[in-house]
């Protein structure tokens, strides 16, 4: 750049530059042999080749008038792209510097005179079975001493649900073309049933065992690991396998918008209603007058197991709303 | 057991890697999904179930199932599309 040659467009340097770029075709500089072709393509490639004849000028203006300043900004903006690779190398050598720094400097794990090892942690342990009656403490913890951040998961799983259907669904009833044409397109039930037998057949298996599993997962919360979410999400699969194999017909005898909106609202409702009720009674030093059972037993462990039930309500139907929502824009 | 959680945690920063790397977006759904799986051993290892658990319904099922589901309205996913067009 810093040197200019007076043959510069001419010179072989640049045919060879601009047919790497893939600006011009070796047929126009002859560097290959032009294969005959019909008069349209004649007049197609005649046209080509004036219009190239014209952009050469252009370049030839163009480097006339290119002065010092431009070949400034091209060296700067070189040079800004060298910074800008180095820079980001070194920031992200930074980050992982910070971040492994940080690593050492916690505390080990499992040491006894750890931050998280305190008072808070010693209750839950020594009087959750007494005062939860559950055998899982994970649960006993996460349905019984902090319900009300469990509401607020839930509830932030119903709004996200409702952000994918504002975002996401298309309104049948709605008069606006394009919006029909969507639906229409999206709406792929006319494929289906797929028949795809392999599909079907390992979905005939599968959906009961995964569905069981999932129940098992929610009824046994308060015994064994596992509880609303994870049940729910097992739940939430099964139905999305179940849609996949057979088809939305099939499902909408079992699961529609309306089931699902009862459903949801139902769940948040009582989880509500019965944790309020909890919450009031325990802060005032009420008797709740909800029995807790024999640790172990399946119907026991006071508001756990329904609160349960509705946790992995919510979830199994959200995890399906967000599949037909994604795939059709509606259920 | 030791040399198991090693390999299962290269597998995992292996894993976590080539997710970014990887050129097709479908290759690096299908990477994701396994690093999930392998996370989920790990969890199991660490002696949380109900972690493990919730990994593998949400982690490798229904994450990677919404994610396939954007790669097709996004028309990233060409092969199957065209599959589509054959049968309609």
């Amino acid at each position: 750049m810093s040197r200019r040659k007076d043959n510069y467009e001419t010179s072989r340097w640049l045919k060879f530059k601009k047919w790497v770029d893939g600006e011009t075709d070796l047929l126009s500089i002859g560097m290959e042999p032009e294969v005959p072709v019909s008069s349209e393509g004649k007049e197609r490639r005649r046209d080509l080749a004036r219009r190239k004849a014209y952009d050469q000028e252009l370049i030839r203006l163009s480097a006339e008038h290119a002065d010092k300043t431009a070949i400034m900004k091209a060296r700067s903006i070189r040079y800004f792209q060298k910074f800008y690779k180095v820079m980001s190398v070194i920031l992200c050598l930074g980050i992982i510097l910070v971040l492994l720094w940080t690593v050492a400097s916690l505390p080990v794990t499992g040491n006894a005179d750890n931050p998280a090892n305190n008072e808070v942690a010693a209750r839950y342990i020594e009087k959750g079975l007494q005062e939860t009656g559950a055998v899982n403490i994970v649960t006993g913890m996460i349905l019984d001493y902090r319900a009300f951040d469990t509401f607020g998961e839930s509830c932030v799983l119903f709004i996200a649900s409702c952000c994918v259907l504002v975002l996401l669904r298309l309104d049948a009833d709605s008069k606006n073309e394009n919006i029909r044409k969507m639906i229409a397109e999206s709406d792929d039930r006319h494929f289906e049933p797929k028949n795809d037998i392999i599909l079907q057949k390992c979905a005939c298996v599968l959906v009961p065992v995964i569905m069981i599993f999932g129940i098992y997962i929610v009824l046994n919360g308060h015994l064994s690991p596992g509880g609303g979410f994870s049940g729910g999400a097992v739940l939430g699969s099964g139905l999305i396998l179940y849609l996949n194999a057979y088809g939305y017909d099939r499902m909408s005898r079992l699961f529609t918008e309306k089931v699902y909106k009862r459903t949801t609202l139902c769940a948040l409702t009582f989880y509500c209603l019965a944790k309020s009720y909890s919450f009031f009674t325990g802060a005032n030093h009420l008797e709740s007058g909800i029995p807790l059972g024999t640790p172990g037993a399946i119907l026991s462990s006071g508001l756990i197991l329904p609160l349960n039930i509705c946790v992995g309500l919510v979830v199994a139907c959200t995890m399906y709303a967000f599949y037909t929502l994604f795939r059709k824009g509606g259920m | 057991m030791r040399l198991f959680e090693c390999i299962l945690l290269l597998c995992l920063i292996m894993c976590a890697v080539s997710v970014a790397f990887a050129r097709d977006l479908l290759t690096s759904i299908i990477i994701f999904m396994s690093y999930s799986l392998i996370m989920c051993v790990i969890w199991m290892i660490l002696q949380s179930p109900d972690l493990a658990i919730t990994e593998a319904a949400v982690g490798a099922g229904v994450t990677s199932i919404l994610f396939f589901l954007t790669l097709k309205k996004i028309r990233a996913i060409r092969k199957e599309e065209q599959d589509e067009q054959e049968e309609g």
